[in-house]
């Protein structure tokens, strides 16, 4: 099976997608002959033509919008906005709109768009290249919200989203474009949105995260296993809405919890997690559920030393983990 | 008086259709302001003084393929599209019939597949990209179609009209934006919501064509719409007609209008209304008799009873209805 890189997987689901349906048609800045600013889009002008591959103006609710149009009548529109920080101008347009037309319709109209934007810290990217941006939209019912760890998974749920009949947005970490590869098969896939992933068993304690920190947590596990400690890691894969099945079985299972989210830590992903299972896992649990997330400030800053200091790294999620293992 | 609308194409049949079609929006306007004043439904959101606009834009298009993106107060274009009185009656009185939310949107919020009425919501002027997005659509796949969408001259100051209509004017798209200027934005007066003259003079800085017509004259509107669709269909691009009126009731039946505007600026106004000018129009070049003006009346007033008995008497969503359709229902388990 080749070995590919994370942002290859990327390339190759859209090109798979446009290949199998002409519906599929991709919108967004610089994404035509340039092939996007971190090449997400590369060689698809050429194959596909610059209709397809539309370069739009610079203006992200048009786009989101645009997108919205298309497919109210029939089309696949793959949307990218080039930063996850560059979404906000096009949140009335996916919340007010995209999110309530199936809804607001009574089933009449429906709105299946896929809107792909790259996030995440680690790159110097500062505050406005850096966000995770995902808490945002992880309580608005009708949208789905897919975070992909490794390229198979990416690859399998980037063309399930693009088939899907409601509206995923589909978040890429940029840092793990090109320092993440893996397996891939050539072959047409698709994972099921909404479902985790146990990326690896153990039953002395559970890491439940999701994009690149899963790479952290699974880094660790290693080493732990080396002085005896088994830990489970679950990647949630769809942030929302979450596949609670998963997450409660494996909290139920080992009794010890971390949650590691490399977003500010009130109000995210994972303290919706923390709440399901305080919900479900009272009686199963051995300690408090623990949460290991970026600090309550704006966004990463720009010099190496407060980036680092900000940015989730596998020594961090290590040191969390052995001290749950030691409670 | 001149007949005006030969010149233009339009038989007398064509014109009476128009004619009546505005006519019924008008009476079914009142009759739920009627409803809402006796405690029947708790919402009104009215269209008065824009019926020409609104028809006259409706019969310059295709019926048959165009798509629309209305907004709240264009009861007159919706009509002509295919609603009928009994469905905007359920959409008010909020029945699980209402086939355009089945009960869950305010009055206003339109949308109807069958019909090709887009859906709407409430934030002003998101349905100015979706018009782009669908002109696109046609475009990508050589139809015919077009699409035609509207709002007021305050939701012109919106992001989404300025980012709608310039994608549209870099792909030279097949969509017509047309303001219904009504001189308030709620309360505040389109001198305090326009930097420029007219919302039309934004026109070219989206490279397309924009005009400012009279909103009271339904040939008129017809005529530029038709000639604006006749462009879009020859791959020509997009067009901005700013049709100008007055909004001769309050903002909505929650709003008081006495707090910001004269008595007597209403009153005048009402002397342009257009279901009077052009009613005088349609009786001077004698294509409605009073004969047939009667029986138009009547006729409506028995549509407009039977729809409002029929949607008072019909049920109301189940409660836990409010659970269905936030996503696919035909999904897996698993994956919702």
């Amino acid at each position: 099976m080749p070995v590919i890189s994370y942002i290859d997987a990327v390339t190759m689901a859209l090109r798979e997608e446009m290949e199998r349906d002409s519906n599929v048609f991709m919108l967004g800045e610089d994404i035509g002959k340039k092939g996007g600013v971190f090449k997400a889009t590369q060689g698809l002008y050429e194959q596909f033509g610059e209709e397809r591959v539309l370069d739009t103006p610079l203006s992200e609710s048009a786009i989101a919008g645009v997108a919205i149009g298309a497919a109210m009548v029939g089309k696949r529109p793959v949307a990218e906005m080039q930063f996850a920080d560059f979404i906000m101008p096009a949140v009335n347009q996916i919340i007010s709109e995209a999110a309530r037309i199936r809804y607001r319709s009574n089933n009449d109209w429906d709105c299946p768009i896929v809107i792909r934007a790259p996030y995440g810290g680690g790159i110097h990217g500062a505050l406005y290249h850096s966000q995770s941006v995902e808490a945002i939209f992880a309580n608005q019912p009708g949208l789905k919200i897919v975070m992909p760890s490794t390229p198979y998974d990416v690859k399998g749920l980037l063309k399930a989203a693009i088939r899907d009949e409601d509206p995923v947005l589909f978040f890429e970490h940029k840092k793990a474009y090109r320092s993440i590869k893996g397996e891939v098969p050539n072959d047409d896939y698709v994972l099921p949105i909404g479902k985790a992933d146990v990326k690896r068993k153990g039953d002395d304690i559970t890491v439940i995260t999701y994009g690149l920190c899963v790479h952290f947590a699974l880094q660790a596990a290693e080493k732990l296993a080396k002085d005896g400690i088994e830990a489970e890691i679950v990647d949630l894969r769809t942030v929302y809405p979450l596949d609670q099945e998963t997450i409660i079985e494996s909290a139920a299972k080992t009794g010890k919890v971390l949650l590691v989210t490399e977003d500010n830590k009130e109000g995210s992903v994972i303290s919706e997690v923390s709440a399901i299972i305080a919900e479900n896992c009272l009686f199963d649990l051995d300690a408090p559920i623990q949460r290991l997330a970026g600090p309550e400030i704006p966004a990463m800053p720009y010099a190496p030393t407060m980036e680092k200091y900000f940015m989730m790294n596998p020594e961090k999620v290590e040191k969390a983990m052995r001290e749950l293992a030691e409670f | 008086m001149e007949n005006r609308h030969k010149n233009i194409g339009l038989s007398d049949e064509t014109v009476l259709a128009m004619y009546e079609t505005m006519l019924l929006a008008r009476r079914i306007d009142e009759r739920m302001w009627l409803l809402n004043r006796s405690g029947k439904i708790p919402f009104v959101v009215s269209g008065q003084g824009q019926e020409a606009a609104q028809v006259g834009a409706a019969f310059a298009l295709d019926r048959s393929q165009d798509y629309i993106l209305p907004y709240y107060r264009d009861t007159g274009i919706v009509l002509a599209f295919g609603m009928t009185v009994k469905e905007l009656m359920l959409f008010v009185f909020a029945k699980a019939e209402d086939p355009n939310s089945g009960g869950r949107q305010m009055p206003g919020h339109y949308g109807q597949k069958k019909n090709r009425i887009v859906t709407n919501s409430s934030p002003v002027t998101t349905q100015v990209p979706h018009a782009v997005g669908i002109a696109l659509a046609a475009k990508m796949e050589k139809k015919d179609y077009i699409s035609f969408v509207t709002f007021g001259e305050g939701s012109s100051n919106q992001g989404d009209f300025h980012e709608g209509a310039n994608f549209a004017g870099v792909h030279k798209l097949p969509v017509i934006l047309m303001c219904e200027n009504n001189q308030y934005a709620i309360s505040v007066p389109v001198d305090k919501q326009l930097g420029s003259a007219k919302v039309s003079d934004r026109a070219i800085g989206y490279g397309m064509p924009g005009y400012t017509i009279d909103g009271n004259d339904p040939l008129e509107v017809y005529q530029y719409v038709k000639e604006a669709a006749d462009r879009a269909r020859r791959g020509e691009g997009p067009t901005l007609i700013e049709t100008m009126m007055y909004r001769l009731t309050p903002h909505t039946s929650d709003d008081d209008d006495r707090s910001y505007r004269t008595a007597e600026e209403v009153e005048k106004a009402k002397l342009e209304d257009p279901m009077i000018t052009f009613r005088t129009y349609v009786k001077e070049t004698g294509v409605l008799t009073d004969e047939r003006e009667q029986q138009m009346e009547r006729d409506i007033q028995q549509l407009i009873d039977e729809a409002t008995d029929y949607a008072e008497q019909a049920p109301y969503a189940k409660p836990e209805q409010a659970l269905d359709f936030v996503y696919a229902e035909t999904e897996q388990e698993g994956t919702r």
